[in-house]
């Protein structure tokens, strides 16, 4: 789970590092009004849970309240990456001398929490890993006994030489890290970490991702959730304990199992066709997994066919084609369906699809490459209700 | 021949009155697989099935000789769940739960090895040995004896290749579900050794997914280190970066994990690339 700037900075600050102040505003007036009472120049920030917001324009300099709620007005309702701008954070503009990196990031190779620490902050670390990767300093962590004080210690000097500076980014890295791990992020990370003129060390921004896995016995931290930042099928998947995430094609896909998911969608774009959707409906599938799985597909316009790949193990197939024939009768299809099942109590489920004028398919290859066939003609014969209702039945 | 386990493997099952501890337990036993001991605290001396249960692994190890253990227990649980089988002296631990965080993880990958353990999973369907013995929730009766080692990132796309592979007549001698989370036990590498040791396995079949380097370095390992013919399949080519696919390790992070540069790493080490699941069967047959 992403989590605003603003609400990283919120939880780095309790844990003492040093961040200049900032507040959150919906509206021109409050960003002025922040400004005003902060008394020195800001910074309008765009929150969304998107890269690259600075070169979107998402950020702005402002030396005046005046300007804070001029550049507010333009942020808020700015689209950054099919995201709509909601809040902006105004924080006070911190004086820069130099900009450093600092992120911890769980690492599947060690199987540990590495830090990352480089004194090119302020860009994409990626591209200095690409480029110069001797400017960084990688540390993993064993997460038994914690960051140690020589570690820390070690990443300071990484940065600094003045020996104030370098302990003063011992102590972050500490603090960093008490965040990280008990946040239960997968990501943390300050860019830039940066050193005044008067020679602090401070956290102008702040970004944390959050290990899905963690939100069940952290309902602080899963009260974060911004469900405006999410799409709104997502939503209402998450809510029904789907796996969904909206692509850009036509086929709508609802499989069982997140690696036959994966598996189907590249299947559907090797016969030619896109895949409007990844949809896992996990390993045991009642009905009511399926009807819910039906109406957010059937809620994206862009759907023209509808494809069902199951392979049942664990699921039983007559689950899954009862939950079918349940959801059409609650809502008829206005696009054609492609059922494929196989496995546990295939026979039943076969039965119960054909008592109610459905037809199933037990070939993978074949049933991808007939969704594919379907969403194509019915997208160009858009409206032909007739067609698509026959193929339904 | 196989890999990890076979009918020797005496399994207790951690969790065997919950839920799905319980229906798989049936299964497995169904399936032939010595199921010796049950643990769920609180319910020591009674039984499931004939099976008895104990409150801790230590007891169920010590009354009944388990040298492998299959963890369903909530996600919370989990980690203390492989700590304690890995305390107990269970060689084998192979944890079926999904959702266990990944910092718990970075606690339990080392103190099991510390322990002379192997970890399969979590999240993960688990191992079968057809014909001999089944840890987890394969389902059994798509399997068939043979010489083709299976190892694999997913669950129901296994399945999914396993069934074809069955029905064109090609047998397997061990299927390894290693796992969708990014910290995982058992890795591909792990699993291609075993395989490549076992002489009951004549050619390996492997089913990666986006997230990671686990199939570059097991591509590497492939050309340097293994004489038996590997077919490969990522899944996930159309999955678009940043979002998590399902499984917590399938993710694209910037602009590594994804599947071009797994299938490219596949066939600069020779391995043999399955486009589709269909593929796995002629892939295979040309190899062997």
């Amino acid at each position: 789970m992403n989590i605003h700037e603003y609400q990283a900075k919120d939880i780095l600050r309790r844990y003492g590092v040093p961040i200049p102040p900032g507040e959150v505003a919906t509206t021109p007036e409050q960003a002025a009004a922040i400004a005003r009472k902060y008394g020195k120049p800001v910074m309008v920030k765009a929150q969304v849970h998107a890269g690259g917001r600075g070169k979107a324009g998402g950020v702005k300099f402002c030396p005046t309240p005046e300007v804070a709620k001029e550049k507010a007005a333009q942020i808020l309702g700015m689209d950054i990456k099919g995201l709509t701008v909601e809040k902006v954070l105004v924080a006070e503009a911190a004086d820069i001398g130099s900009e450093a990196y600092v992120g911890i990031i769980v690492d599947r190779a060690t199987k540990k929490p590495v830090f990352m620490v480089s004194a090119a902050g302020g860009i994409d670390i990626e591209e200095v890993a690409a480029t110069t990767p001797e400017k960084i300093l990688y540390l993993p962590v064993d997460t038994r006994y914690g960051l140690l004080p020589f570690e820390a210690m070690r990443m300071g000097f990484f940065l600094y030489q003045d020996a104030k500076q370098a302990r003063a980014a011992a102590k972050i890295m500490h603090q960093l890290y008490r965040a990280f791990m008990e946040t239960g992020c997968s990501l943390a990370e300050i860019n830039p970490l940066v050193v005044s003129p008067q020679g602090e060390v401070i956290a102008v921004d702040a970004k944390m991702v959050i290990d899905d896995n963690e939100l069940e016995r952290k309902p602080d931290i899963e009260a974060l959730r911004d469900e405006t930042s999410e799409a709104p099928s997502e939503v209402e998947a998450r809510k029904a304990n789907l796996t969904f995430i909206k692509l850009d094609g036509n086929v709508g896909c609802v499989v069982n199992g997140a690696g036959l998911a994966m598996a189907t969608m590249d299947l559907v774009k090797f016969y030619g066709g896109e895949p409007a959707n990844f949809l896992d409906i996990g390993g045991s599938s009642n009905p009511e997994k399926v009807v819910n799985a039906l109406r957010i597909i059937t809620a994206d316009p862009s759907v023209r066919a509808i494809l069902f790949n199951i392979f049942g193990g664990i699921t039983r197939t007559d689950d899954v084609a009862n939950g079918i024939v349940t959801a059409t009768k609650q809502n008829p299809l206005r696009v054609p369906i492609v059922i494929r099942l196989t496995g546990t109590n295939e026979e039943i489920a076969v039965r119960i699809l054909k008592e109610n004028g459905f037809s199933a398919m037990t070939d993978m290859d074949e049933a991808v490459q007939k969704a594919v066939e379907l969403a194509t003609q019915s997208g160009s014969t858009q409206g032909a209700r007739g067609a698509t209702a026959g193929a339904a039945r | 021949m196989s890999v990890f386990i076979d009918n020797s493997t005496r399994l207790v099952v951690q969790g065997i009155t919950g839920r799905d501890g319980s229906f798989h337990a049936k299964q497995m036993i169904e399936y032939g697989t010595q199921v010796v001991a049950g643990v769920t605290p609180g319910k020591g001396g009674q039984r499931f099935d004939g099976v008895p249960i104990f409150n801790t692994v230590a007891e169920a190890v010590a009354a009944t000789g388990a040298n492998t253990s299959v963890i369903y227990v909530p996600p919370p649980f989990a980690a203390d769940a492989m700590m304690e089988a890995a305390a107990a002296g269970v060689k084998l631990i192979v944890c079926i739960t999904e959702g266990v965080p990944v910092l718990d993880m970075t606690r339990v990958y080392p103190y099991v090895r510390e322990h002379g353990a192997r970890l399969v999973g979590p999240n993960c369907p688990g191992l079968i040995t057809p014909g001999q013995s089944k840890v987890g929730i394969i389902p059994g009766q798509i399997c068939t004896p043979g010489t083709v080692g299976v190892v694999s990132r997913s669950g129901t796309l296994t399945y999914e290749v396993v069934f074809k592979l069955t029905r064109a007549g090609i047998g397997q001698s061990t299927c390894v579900g290693i796992g969708g989370d990014p910290i995982n036990g058992t890795s591909f590498i792990d699993a291609l050794q075993a395989f490549e040791q076992d002489p009951g396995t004549t050619a390996v079949a492997m089913m990666g997914e986006i997230g990671g380097t686990d199939e570059q370095e097991a591509a590497r390992f492939i050309e340097a280190n293994m004489t038996k013919p590997v077919v490969g399949f990522i899944a996930g080519q159309t999955a678009p970066p940043g979002r998590r696919m399902g499984h917590a390790g399938a993710i694209i992070s910037g602009s590594s994990g994804t599947a071009e540069e797994k299938i490219q790493a596949f066939r600069d080490a020779g391995v043999g690339v399955a486009r589709r699941p269909a593929d796995f069967v002629p892939l295979l047959q040309e190899r062997m």
